[in-house]
């Protein structure tokens, strides 16, 4: 019980190297699955009156969220169109932005090693969120758990969010006032923070943030996000620097194969 | 605009499915674990970046920077995820209504 500790660290991204007990890691696991589902849904709320505002109708704000199911993506859509862009180049950009969601695809498919008719399941989960907290762990099993957790407890709230969201556009027309505009940003912040363990990674999230930023004024919405992947590209280019201490301090063999970043 | 929506659909899915689909030795690659590895931390960066700091085309600095912090803060203390993400909802929210 005590050594359990369910409390302490919900992410428990502190003990590379030193997975706890399965049933302790496994809820862990689940609860962190449906926080970032709730926190997620939280958002979707605002999605569905966005879209709602932009003039899209409840169904076809609906599907996005079911078929499209890339949150990024789907904002940008309905930005562009709410700010008076032609619905085909809300959808170009909803591409573009959700050209990261093919390199996070790259990075499951190594952890998940899916087939058949579970590979389109796992595509369709693919998202920052599932991602995020699947590479966060540091077993292949608790990997492929927070995946699937993360994936349909994302999936669930955000349908549902989005549903309630739209319907209701009109009391949450303006979801700032709850500071939800916010919610994005801390929810990526939190994810993110685990990955900053060694320079490398604070050098290319500085400089993609600069990057988008100073692209912001001059290329159609959702390209700089585009841009700061250029940022990640280039540097993955470049040999990757003290490969040993990267990850953690203690690299087993074979004990983390996912975080193995060769 | 169903079929931008279609479009959109089509597109998104189809990005997640090639990475799935791409030879396993293209996988393996020590430059594309490397570059997959820094990827999301550019991306989520320029996100986090665009998405407090811009307003359409522009560049802006309002209550979602205090909220942003205050995440930040939340971070730095090991704060459950959950805990943190309130916190900088309500912290924005109440800067936006003392502002």
């Amino acid at each position: 019980m005590s050594d359990a500790a369910p409390d302490a660290e919900p992410a428990a991204e502190d003990d590379l190297g030193a997975e706890p007990i399965w049933p302790a890691t496994r809820t862990g696991v689940l609860r962190d699955a449906a926080g970032v589902g709730l926190a997620t849904g939280a958002y979707g709320l605002s999605f569905g009156a966005i879209s709602s505002a932009a003039g899209l109708s409840v169904l076809q704000t609906c599907v996005l969220s079911l078929v499209m199911f890339t949150g990024g993506s789907q904002f940008a859509m309905v930005g562009v169109i709410g700010g008076g862009g032609a619905a085909m180049t809300g959808a170009a950009t909803a591409i573009m932005l959700g050209v990261r969601n093919a390199f996070y695809a790259v990075r499951m498919a190594s952890i998940l090693d899916v087939g058949g008719w579970r590979r389109p399941v796992a595509a369709q989960l693919t998202i920052d969120e599932s991602t995020a907290m699947a590479v966060a762990r540091t077993t292949v099993r608790s990997s492929r758990l927070a995946f699937w957790a993360t994936g349909a407890s994302v999936y669930v709230f955000w349908n549902l969010a989005t549903l309630i969201g739209a319907l209701s556009a009109h009391a949450l027309s303006n979801p700032r006032v709850l500071g939800l505009d916010a919610a994005a940003p801390a929810a990526f912040l939190a994810l993110m923070s685990p990955r900053l363990r060694s320079r490398e990674p604070w050098i290319v999230a500085l400089t993609a943030a600069v990057v988008a930023l100073v692209s912001v004024p001059f290329v159609p919405t959702g390209v700089p996000v585009l841009f700061a992947a250029g940022v990640a590209v280039i540097a993955g280019l470049r040999p990757a620097p003290d490969t040993g201490r990267r990850n953690s301090p203690r690299t087993s063999p074979g004990g983390s194969p996912e975080r193995g970043s060769g | 605009m169903w079929l931008a929506i279609a479009l959109g659909c089509v597109g998104c899915f189809a990005l997640k499915l090639v990475g799935y689909s791409l030879p396993r030795r293209v996988i393996e690659q020590p430059v594309v674990k490397h570059i997959a590895e820094l990827l999301p931390v550019a991306l989520l960066t320029a996100l986090i970046a665009t998405q407090t700091f811009t307003t359409g085309h522009h560049l802006q600095l309002d209550a979602r920077a205090a909220g942003l912090l205050a995440a930040a803060i939340a971070v730095r203390f090991k704060a459950p995820f959950l805990v943190v993400v309130a916190v900088a909802c309500v912290v924005t929210a109440l800067v936006r209504l003392l502002a």
